[in-house]
């Protein structure tokens, strides 16, 4: 994609991006993985926590007790980013915190938070979900192209 | 106790394969997301995606990638009762909890706390 891009600017622009992309600092791809899993790992376990709790004590199945656990991790994550908290975790941990359903809750609530200044309707109603959207578009988009194929295929084999 | 290793290194795993995205292939935190939910809801439809959350627990329901598959399985268990239509109306069947909790205490967030900087 970048080769066709650099068509198009002159000679300059090129030598520039050149130059550009030397200069770039190198992104330490190890020590990422590592803090990701890490930070990850360790959101996976307190999940696994609160799903033991809710099995023990609330009488959850194995089954049902994925869904609580979820709604108590995304209220800790509000809690976090309204606190100021969740920014530093996030800039240590990088995929490790943005990939669990933490991720999904922060940039509903950092961006509720940001945005209201803009009124409470159209700054935090209208871009609640300006990056969190994204994901339940595509999900739900995949899930339903899926389903469908399931569906089809589970209709031809009982013709 | 050994459900909680299984939950750390899966879990950490996936992350891992985030920050690849992130890293290597230089997606930005909202492709990365919106990738892992697709492979997610594949995985489902391949029928891979349930024995891992049986096997990781939390490792493998709390990452982004459930999220595409709990989508999917409530589409087809109410595809199941109610003909093609069910994969409508049942889509948000099982991830409601989570999209109602971000949505309510998101709002409440946004209500109590103001922006820093």
């Amino acid at each position: 994609m970048s080769s066709k891009k650099n068509k198009k600017l002159t000679p300059v622009q090129q030598e520039y991006q050149t130059f550009a992309k030397i200069r770039e600092p190198k992104r330490p791809v190890f020590q990422n993985c590592v803090r990701a899993f890490l930070v990850g790992g360790i959101i996976c376990t307190i999940g696994q926590g609160l799903q033991w709790i809710f099995m023990k004590y609330f009488k959850f199945t194995q089954e049902t007790a994925g869904n609580p656990s979820t709604a108590v991790l995304i209220i800790i994550s509000i809690l976090l980013t309204g606190l100021g908290v969740f920014d530093h975790i996030a800039q240590w941990g990088g995929a490790g915190t943005a990939v669990p359903v933490t991720g999904f809750a922060n940039t509903i609530s950092s961006a509720a938070i940001e945005h209201r200044s803009e009124g409470y309707v159209l700054g935090v109603g209208g871009n609640m979900f300006k990056i969190a959207g994204p994901v339940i578009v595509y999900g739900v988009v995949s899930a339903f192209i899926v389903a469908i194929i399931k569906i089809t295929i589970k209709w031809l084999g009982g013709m | 106790m050994e459900k909680f290793i299984w939950a750390f290194i899966v879990g950490g795993g996936i992350c891992v394969i985030g920050q690849i995205l992130m890293d290597v292939f230089r997606l930005t935190p909202a492709h990365t997301m919106c990738t892992l939910v697709v492979a997610g809801a594949v995985l489902g439809g391949l029928g891979l995606y349930d024995p891992l959350v049986k096997f990781a627990g939390a490792g493998a329901s709390v990452p982004i990638s459930s999220f595409g598959n709990s989508l999917l399985k409530g589409a087809i268990l109410e595809s199941q009762q109610n003909g093609i239509i069910g994969a409508l109306t049942g889509i948000f069947e099982i991830t409601s909890s989570g999209i109602s909790a971000a949505i309510v205490f998101g709002f409440l967030a946004s209500l109590i706390f103001k922006s820093k900087g």
